[in-house]
């Protein structure tokens, strides 16, 4: 898998995508929005075009149909032969690889920007999946995050670094450039208005964003923290796989804040707790989030530590403006 | 001799439902345990029976499978045919019904206690059917003032077109438990611990009442049910606005006609409108979307109850 260089040309085809998991309401609303009042997404430079990733999952309210979308573009996914009896998400999947890709490739859209939501409380935070290193692959990204925090330094944005084993799958992986949004804490089936004005409004700065790298605006090298996920704690469960109890009444909500070594982490239905029993401080997200359970997810694991990103150059050519 | 005004029979079969909507997990997982460990809900005296109601929407942690479990047990569906083409719940109902009723006969469970969860912040609150019940309002009384400082509302859903037939509702004395906020999908331990408690406070309550303990006349504030508000939507039936952050999380609290309940996804406030003071419920409740409900206006009552006693005594 070869290293994508920071963009040298403007971006003029991005994405933005809603519903990719169908039962996560923000994005859902602000696609179905935006295709009927495509003129938000619109700058002088590009438009953004708005993709319902997901339409049965939407259309019933429900993560998936036959499997997570968000982990099916893979190679072996993207490039199977087309079979009548093909997991929805497979086809969706290829199709939707055939729209905004093929990934690894030159036809590829430049930036997918994928809207989710989450039952953990993790505010807002920015998820990368990068393959070995962060950078050159995400340089542009985390440039995008820190425009996205220093217009609104009072609110506290976090940054995930997720490093898939082997390939990338997630549908921000089919373009050259990409990353998630998450936003919660929100049920799924839930749009709450707070949350659905704040990631509209982080859309619109998005695009002000690359609108301004069109425009030939350099921007300075930063070090900034991110949270580089480890590895997913599970529920505790009785013999025969069913819960034994639930995330601790200490542990509930507190994503992003450090767990010691002997803390509590999960109350057992009969009333004993469980402690963490690691050697070390670490920092969990997707606490309690409600899709992980059958995934065998209580919480990831992550470690907080400060990267140094790059600068990201001025493009030297002057843009020419869309037609 | 006793001094007390209604003599009641004692109490002898209880039931405790959990999952009868698949997705709500605090009821699910608090009938499971005590399925495998049943001491803290065991009352001398008394059988207490805990019962998954609607197994295949659990076993797929959906709200249900066919339709509602909850909306189902009126007498037409519990009398209708049993055949293969009846919706999963139906069929369901009418075993639920064979179980622990017959409805409407005196060969049923005395009480059942069903387990809910809500999306909306309703925090711990008891669903009454009947507002004349006075060994219910008495419980009801006795749960609240045991829980406090921690809030218990009542909700009453004893209106002539609003109400619906619950699982419940096969019992003598139906008893909602509705503990929020929690997403469908997830188990809080503090919710947990809150609908635990309801239940311990409900069971001591049954106890002392079957060993002759007198009730002594009750008040309790009630909010009823006046009507349902949908969202308001265009002509394809979507949604074109959302519950005003002024609402959101507001359950129970005073709501006045001017004061925002949506805006619009293009930034209208749209008030309550009408001319008095309403207490909202079911504020964004995930499963009434489909249902057309965004939340439902109360009013504030005060119910009172007679003393009560077993008649054992």
């Amino acid at each position: 898998m070869c290293a994508l260089p920071t963009p040298w040309e403007p971006l003029r085809r991005v994405a933005v995508t809603g519903g990719t998991h169908g039962n996560e309401l923000g994005g859902v609303y602000l696609v179905r929005h935006w295709l009927q009042a495509p003129g938000e997404l619109q700058r002088p430079s590009f438009s953004a075009t708005p993709i319902l990733a997901n339409p049965a999952a939407t259309a019933v309210c429900r993560r998936y149909v036959d499997q997570d979308l968000n982990r099916t573009f893979t190679n072996t996914f993207l490039t199977s032969k087309a079979a009548p009896d093909d997991p929805y998400e497979v086809t969706r999947a290829q199709e939707l690889n055939q729209q905004l890709g093929p990934k690894g490739s030159d036809q590829a859209f430049d930036f997918i920007l994928d809207l989710h939501n989450t039952t953990a409380n993790m505010g807002t935070s920015f998820i990368l999946e990068a393959t070995r290193n962060l950078f050159p692959e995400a340089t542009f990204s985390m440039h995008l995050c820190r425009y996205l925090q220093l217009q609104s330094p009072e609110l506290t944005y976090s940054i995930l670094e997720y490093q898939a084993p082997g390939e990338t799958n997630g549908l921000p992986s089919v373009a050259k450039n990409g990353i998630c949004l998450e936003m919660g804490p929100q049920p799924q089936g839930v749009l709450r208005a707070d949350i659905f004005s704040r990631m509209r409004a982080l859309v619109a700065s998005t695009l002000d964003f690359i609108e301004l790298f069109n425009r030939g605006t350099a921007f300075p090298a930063f070090d900034v923290e991110v949270y580089r996920i480890l590895d997913s704690v599970d529920f505790p469960r009785t013999e025969d796989g069913h819960l034994a109890g639930t995330v601790h009444p200490q542990l509930q909500d507190r994503d992003f804040e450090p767990l010691l070594p002997g803390a509590p982490i999960f109350k057992l239905f009969n009333g004993k707790d469980v402690l963490y029993d690691g050697d070390s401080t670490v920092y969990p997200v997707f606490i309690n989030e409600a899709a992980y359970y059958e995934k065998s997810v209580a919480f990831l694991k992550s470690r907080k530590l400060t990267v140094s990103v790059p600068a990201l150059p001025a493009l030297t050519a002057a843009p020419t403006l869309a037609p | 001799m006793t001094s007390c005004h209604v003599a009641k029979e004692p109490i002898k079969k209880v039931a405790i439902f959990g999952g009868t909507h698949g997705n709500e997990l605090t009821g699910v997982f608090l009938v499971k345990h005590w399925l495998t460990n049943g001491a803290e809900i065991q009352r001398t005296g008394l059988e207490v029976k805990p019962f998954i109601t609607n197994p295949r929407a659990v076993e797929k942690c959906t709200r249900y499978i066919d339709c509602d479990l909850n909306r189902v047990f009126n007498l037409e569906n519990l009398g209708k045919r049993m055949s293969e083409n009846l919706p999963y719940e139906v069929r369901r109902a009418q075993e639920i019904n064979h179980l622990f009723g017959p409805k409407n006969s005196e060969d049923g469970y005395d009480i059942i206690f069903d387990l809910h969860n809500t999306t909306s912040n309703m925090g711990c609150t008891l669903i009454l059917e009947d507002s004349r019940n006075d060994f219910l309002i008495q419980m009801f009384h006795y749960i609240k003032t045991s829980l406090a400082p921690l809030p218990c509302y009542i909700y009453l859903i004893d209106h002539p077109s609003l109400k619906y037939a619950t699982t419940r509702s096969i019992a003598k004395y139906p008893v909602g438990i509705e503990v929020g906020p929690q997403p469908q999908g997830v188990l809080r331990a503090d919710i947990l611990d809150q609908m635990r408690k309801m239940i311990k406070h409900a069971l001591d309550f049954i106890y002392d009442f079957n060993e002759g303990k007198e009730f002594p006349p009750c008040a309790i504030e009630v909010y009823k049910i006046i009507e349902k508000v949908d969202y308001p939507r265009n002509e394809s039936g979507e949604i074109e606005a959302v519950i005003h952050p002024n609402l959101q999380d507001q359950d129970w609290k005073p709501l006045h006609p001017g004061d925002p309940v949506f805006v619009s996804l293009d930034g209208k406030m749209i008030p309550l409108g009408g001319d008095c003071t309403v207490y909202p419920v079911f504020v964004n409740e995930a499963a009434y979307y489909e249902k057309k409900e965004a939340f439902a206006k109360t009013i504030k009552l005060t119910l009172s109850a007679k003393s009560i006693c077993s008649s054992f005594h």
